[in-house]
């Protein structure tokens, strides 16, 4: 059996997460995005840039996911979230806090962790 | 230009048919639709047929060919996949093709089957609609995309479950003498905030069910119409399209749904109408909380208003706004691929005032139909109205 192919730019995004040096891409009018792009959805601009991630993001919605899919059937329950790190926002798992205490406003630190069901790595929440 | 006339419909029962194959669903009403019309198969300029998962439940791409060969179809045939709008794509494109004079006939339908591959698996297959690198695997499902607006629409403008289960309770009287709806089963506020979490903040009963089924409908021109001398009083006079980020982490706002706003502004601008001329309207309640997006995208309430307009009865049957007579996807069902045009045919039904709901209405002219794609990432609107 061999490996998937890494999702370039992706997995390479998890990498520096992992490293600590997460980032996100920037064009020049200010827009931030996650990789992979090539150009800014909402200027246009090509001149993409990679700026460091802030260390910090605030949960904006979350949910506890109690039907999941097949790949995440011995994670569930498990909390999602979207969290505002400021020039971007990011999806991600959240872990290290009960289900019930994660509200709108918590304050997590990005990092990578793996998947209970498939071992396949995913973004997670902490909180800080 | 013509205003496309809607000159036959037919729509499958919605349900559970896990033994049934996807052409025989969609070969019952798309001959049901010919039927109805009365038009001749040779006289069929196209089949637009709208698709999502064939690949994944059917392992069976290339649909558009297999279905017009299976309601004897000797036409080009095109699918189009917009995920959950992917009907009300091909039916877009109908609209634009008969306008432009490059078709008289154009067989629009579209039809899903996904109960055969079960609940996990379906919850898999509809979640690729989703941005696969940044929420599927951070475990994004429907049902949790949707959770995610709700708890953000509730945060930023109030509201709250209970609300959501006044949806559900209307949707499901709707259904009630719907003979096509998947679920008819009148429950209560109570059923609805005590049934079982799936993401929460949604319940079993803030979501619609995995269902199989077909629809089509034949759109012809105006001209067609007339000189065949069909029976086609409803015509498409508006349409429109919209489209957002795929991922809701890069949308400015996670309880708005501007693919939709842009959709009905077009809409309703190709029509020459504005919300308030709209006498009812069919509306994409994938979940509950969708149809509260639907609703404020639409026009008729401003945003973070549309959340009570259940519980205040504003729009059920009796309200003066009457939203998803159908019992809208909670209760009628939604094979993802047919709702688009499942959604044209009722109103067309309403309209006509075949539909058992058409009672409702009585006396309207203008019918809208809101089908949306992923977590709102498309769009279509279109606007029906009756023509002597």
């Amino acid at each position: 059996m061999t490996d998937a192919a890494p999702d370039g730019q992706y997995d390479a995004w998890l990498d520096a997460i992992e490293d600590g040096e997460a980032y996100y891409i920037e064009c020049e009018n200010g827009h931030g995005w996650l990789p992979p792009r090539r150009v800014c959805p909402d200027c246009g601009s090509r001149e993409l840039t990679e700026e460091q991630m802030p260390e910090s993001g605030e949960v904006l919605t979350h949910s506890t996911i109690t039907v999941p899919t097949p790949q995440f059937e011995d994670d569930a329950p498990y909390v999602t979230a979207i969290a505002d790190f400021g020039p971007v926002s990011v999806t991600g798992l959240v872990r290290g806090i009960d289900p019930d205490d994660v509200t709108i406003g918590t304050v997590v630190g990005l990092h990578v962790g793996e998947r209970a069901t498939t071992g396949d790595r995913a973004v997670v929440f902490e909180p800080r | 230009m013509t205003d496309p006339r809607i000159a036959g419909a037919g729509v499958t029962k919605f349900g559970k048919h896990p033994e049934r194959t996807g052409r025989d669903l969609f070969a019952e009403a798309g001959l049901e639709a010919l039927d109805d019309a009365g038009v001749a198969p040779d006289d069929v300029d196209a089949l637009y047929y709208g698709n999502f998962m064939g690949e994944l439940a059917e392992h069976q791409g290339h649909q558009g060919p297999l279905m017009a060969e299976a309601i004897g179809l000797d036409a080009p045939a095109t699918r189009f996949e917009a995920a959950c709008a992917s009907a009300g794509a091909a039916v877009r494109e109908a609209v634009k093709s008969l306008r432009n004079g490059e078709s008289d006939v154009i067989v629009v339908g579209g039809a899903e089957r996904m109960t055969n591959i079960g609940t996990a698996a379906a919850t898999d297959a509809l979640a690729i609609a989703a941005d696969d690198l940044y929420e599927i695997r951070a475990g994004m499902t429907f049902p949790g995309a949707y959770a995610l607006m709700a708890r953000s629409y509730f945060d930023q403008y109030g509201g709250s479950h209970e609300d959501l289960a006044h949806i559900a309770v209307k949707n499901h009287e709707h259904a009630l003498v719907n003979e096509h709806a998947q679920i008819q089963k009148a429950i209560t506020v109570e059923d609805a905030l005590e049934a079982p979490t799936i993401a929460s903040p949604l319940g079993l009963y803030d979501s619609c069910p995995i269902t199989d089924g077909a629809a089509a409908a034949v759109l012809t021109s105006e001209e067609y119409a007339e000189d065949h001398g069909l029976d086609a009083p409803i015509a498409v006079t508006g349409t429109g399209q919209g489209g957002d980020n795929l991922a809701l982490q890069d949308r400015p706002h996670l309880a708005q749904t501007p693919a939709a706003d842009k959709a009905a502004e077009e809409a309703y601008a190709d029509a020459g109408i504005g919300p308030d001329d709209v006498d009812f309207a069919e509306v994409h309640d994938c979940f509950t909380i969708a149809e509260v997006l639907a609703i404020e995208s639409l026009g008729f309430y401003d945003h973070g208003e549309g959340i009570h307009a259940a519980t205040n009865g504003e729009t059920d049957r009796h309200g003066e706004l009457p939203i998803n007579l159908s019992g809208g996807l909670k209760a009628k069902g939604h094979p993802v691929g047919a709702t688009g045009v499942a959604q044209l045919a009722t109103a067309a039904w309403v309209l006509d005032g075949s539909h058992p709901r058409a009672d409702a209405v009585p006396d309207g002219t203008v019918g809208v139909t809101h089908n949306a794609g992923g977590t709102v990432a498309s769009t279509t609107v279109h606007v029906l109205e009756v023509r002597e």
